[in-house]
């Protein structure tokens, strides 16, 4: 294909999902099923458009591929905005990603959302989001990126808030809103940082002046590290990750579109694209920032109970991962994570869906709405009523969980090669590695603690247990499509060996070495990489069966209690049920002293500089133009103006006495004036 | 006799009576013949200083001139008394103070 014909296939695959939302928004309650067909009719044109672009990728097989086209935004004289797309294999796997992901969940819906009162609206917002999400993928500049982040930030509050008669899903929403700015901030702190030293937002051209020296040293890691603020926004990392489980308020088929593989992924994209800039320094708080998040993440979903929590948690746990990956240079892992997580996560969030459907289902029937439809408490034993949602459900949790035969493994493996082959050059960064490695444990534990809680076991509620039934067909298809997609051959061909990841992906995406003077080359991360694969797979393996083997004692052999254990763990346990108190603290800490400083300073701002500095240049205004105006008119009017022609008045009606209307008169005076003529004359 | 000072003194002595009939008559013919008497003493001017200063008769010929302006003064200056009697019944100028405010 060429370089023309992929952007005019790019075009589409942007707009298409745009012409859609407009439609909808403004005509999608009149047309016929409120227009869904309209977003599902665009959605499958634009994955025709991937799926197409992905093909000829994989026919001329070329990893260096790379084609940019571009047009002038704004022009200045010498300041020029370019904006354009770059289409290379990452871009062109994550278009795929995005509309197949954004597909599936069109098709979800269609049951999921069913009879919903904003069920149009629904669909124009999902448009919305693929057309953002694609904008950020394709853009070959800072400032697309950037607007195209922000569009996507609006339609995640958009969706989150769908339900906004409840209190809850419109806090969740202007959270996921707020704490995404504050990572913005930082974002834009980074473009600039990057604009003023080099005069340009183009990633090719940015590369380039970074090679050459033009930014360097403290400032490059101050811009990388700002850049790398807005990833830990988007991407949910820690401190900025507590707007994640709350998004969960938003509609299941949401959770898994937004913020389980896409737009949360938005944040590792941008780490991977923009890798080459990132100095030692500025990986070196990247990985530690991935990490932490990772096994921090992990720790907090083991005790949740709400299902979708769970899955929430395990999103920031693995986002973490790929971020991790991004920090120890071995981005190319973190991207392929990024698309198997993608896929197993938008399938357990999909799973998920469809069991809270049912247990919704249930429960309306039996008039119930108290019981919460999402708590695993209340499940339990639905393996034999649902059980394609059970199946699929399970394979991408053992791919979560990194079981070789599963896509999750390959990835997860490739990360903690990279983890450990850093830590082998940098010994006193052995965290890192283990923060991966105790991740990937409780990963595999928490997993399995759905699964069995959820699937397994006796029904908690036998009465609303009889009544669940399988998901309708739409919701189905998109649940075995992605499961299969979790299997490790889709990742590997044309090779069959399922310990490796050699195969397609790793051949087509090429790592690049940084930009940054003095770093390791790609070379040797991925040399490094390869020695330590071994020793990874086997300890990955054994952290992978000793979580689920755990799991599998406690929560289907009931050998060890997971009540006992909690009690014993009193302290521990409530920090991680609670969060560890990270909404509280932030109340506490941040946003009420914030509150109250706001307070303060709309008091200053109100009663004392209104009050009185502004009101009182208002009443010195008032006092000053009085007095003037006493001095202009009864001063300057009156004596000087009208005084004037007061007198004139007066002068007038003196000197009219001598016109008296008598000739003889005025020959008098003629006859004076010739008389005094001559007498200065003869002077 | 044969000089110009004795012309000079009659004209001089002429425009003072016409120029005191001018002034002290309140009859408007009277006024009229002050009128007259002043423009024949500017006329015995023109002509004394001609014969003396030897200036190719362009005197009298300006004497002409004013002896026609004065006979053309003299209609229009009639006209407007005689309509000023028309109108007030007297030719007393201090009476025809129409104009004065």
């Amino acid at each position: 294909m060429t370089g023309d014909m992929l952007i005019n296939y790019a075009l589409g695959i942007l707009f298409f999902p745009l012409i859609s939302f407009i439609i909808l928004i403004f005509v999608g309650k009149r047309l016929p099923r409120q227009g869904d067909v309209v977003g599902i009719g665009t959605i499958i044109l634009t994955l025709i458009l991937s799926l197409a672009m992905f093909g000829s990728m994989l026919l001329s097989h070329d990893p260096g591929f790379r084609h940019e086209a571009s047009f002038t935004w704004i022009d200045l004289g010498d300041f020029e905005i370019r904006l354009g797309f770059l289409i290379d294999n990452i871009t062109i796997i994550m278009l795929l990603v995005v509309s197949l992901i954004s597909t599936m969940t069109h098709i979800f819906s269609t049951k999921y959302m069913e009879g919903d009162i904003r069920y149009s609206r629904y669909y124009a917002y999902l448009g919305l989001f693929t057309f953002s999400m694609n904008g950020i993928v394709l853009a070959n500049n800072l400032v697309s990126l950037y607007i195209f982040w922000e569009l996507v930030g609006v339609s995640s509050y958009l969706l989150i808030g769908h339900w906004f008669e409840k209190d809850s899903a419109a806090d969740a929403s202007k959270k996921a809103f707020l704490t995404n700015r504050v990572g913005d901030i930082g974002f834009f702190i980074g473009l600039m940082l990057v604009f003023t030293a080099l005069g340009t937002f183009n990633y090719a051209e940015v590369f380039e002046g970074v090679a050459k020296g033009a930014i360097s040293g403290t400032l490059l890691t101050f811009a990388g590290i700002g850049l790398f603020m807005g990833a830990v926004g988007k991407s949910s990392q820690f401190p900025l990750h507590i707007w994640l489980p709350d998004a969960m308020e938003g509609p299941t088929p949401v959770s898994a579109l937004m913020h389980a593989a896409t737009m949360v992924a938005a944040g590792v994209y941008l780490s991977v694209r923009l890798f080459p800039l990132f100095t030692p320094e500025a990986l070196l708080f990247i990985a530690y920032t991935g990490g932490f998040t990772a096994i921090f993440a992990a720790t907090i979903a083991i005790t949740q109970n709400d299902i979708k929590k769970v899955l929430a948690y395990s999103t920031i746990s693995q986002l973490g991962y790929m971020i991790l990956a991004v920090g120890t240079g071995a981005y190319v892992a973190g991207f392929f994570h990024l698309v198997t997580h993608a896929m197993f996560k938008a399938c357990l969030f999909y799973g998920s869906g469809s069991v809270i459907h049912a247990m919704h289902h249930a429960l309306h029937n039996l008039k119930d709405h108290d019981t919460d439809p999402q708590d695993m408490r209340n499940m339990g034993g639905f393996k034999s009523k649902m059980p394609i949602t059970y199946w699929t459900m399970l394979v991408a949790t053992l791919a979560i969980s990194g079981v070789p035969l599963f896509s999750g493994f390959l990835s997860k493996d490739a990360i903690l090669a990279g983890t450990l082959s850093f830590a082998s050059h940098h010994p006193q960064h052995f965290l890192l590695p283990v923060f991966g490695f105790s991740a990937a444990l409780i990963t595999a534990f928490y997993m399995f603690r759905l699964i069995f809680m959820t699937f397994h076991n006796q029904p908690k509620l036998p009465n609303v247990y009889s009544d669940i039934h399988e998901s309708p067909k739409p919701m189905v298809f998109p649940l075995i499509l992605l499961s299969s997609l979790s299997v490790f051959i889709f990742y590997t061909l044309p090779y069959f060996n399922p310990l490796s990841d050699h195969g397609w992906f790793m051949e087509l995406i090429k790592a690049k070495d940084s930009m940054v003077p003095g770093s390791p080359s790609a070379h040797d991360i991925a040399e490094g990489m390869h020695h330590s694969h071994t020793l990874t797979m086997i300890l990955s393996i054994l952290v992978a069966s000793l979580g689920i083997l755990l799991s599998w004692a406690v929560y289907i052999k009931n050998s060890v209690s997971a009540d006992n254990w909690s009690k014993r763990l009193d302290l521990y346990y409530n920090l991680s049920l609670n969060k560890y108190y990270f909404d509280e603290n932030y109340n506490k800490y941040l946003y009420q002293p914030f509150l109250r400083l706001a307070n303060r300073v709309s008091y200053i701002d109100w009663d004392l500089y209104d009050k009185y500095f502004i009101n009182g240049f208002g009443h010195i205004t008032k006092w000053l133009s009085s007095v003037t105006g006493r001095i202009d008119y009864d001063g300057l009017d009156q004596t000087i103006v009208d005084g004037l022609g007061r007198s004139m008045g007066k002068a007038g009606s003196s000197l009219k006495e001598i016109q008296t209307g008598r000739l003889q008169n005025y020959m008098l005076f003629a006859l004076f004036g010739v008389i005094i003529i001559i007498i200065f004359q003869s002077f | 006799m044969d000089n110009l000072q004795t012309y000079l003194y009659i004209s001089a002595i002429l425009f003072s009576l016409g120029l005191y009939g001018v002034i002290t008559r309140r009859n408007g013919i009277a006024v009229l013949m002050g009128v007259e008497l002043i423009l024949n003493s500017a006329n015995i001017n023109f002509v004394a200083f001609a014969r003396f200063g030897g200036m190719n008769f362009s005197g009298q010929v300006f004497a002409l001139f004013v002896i026609i302006m004065a006979a053309a003064e003299a209609a229009v200056a009639l006209a407007i008394i005689i309509n000023v009697f028309n109108n007030l019944d007297t030719v007393n100028i201090d009476d025809a103070r129409e104009l004065k405010l």
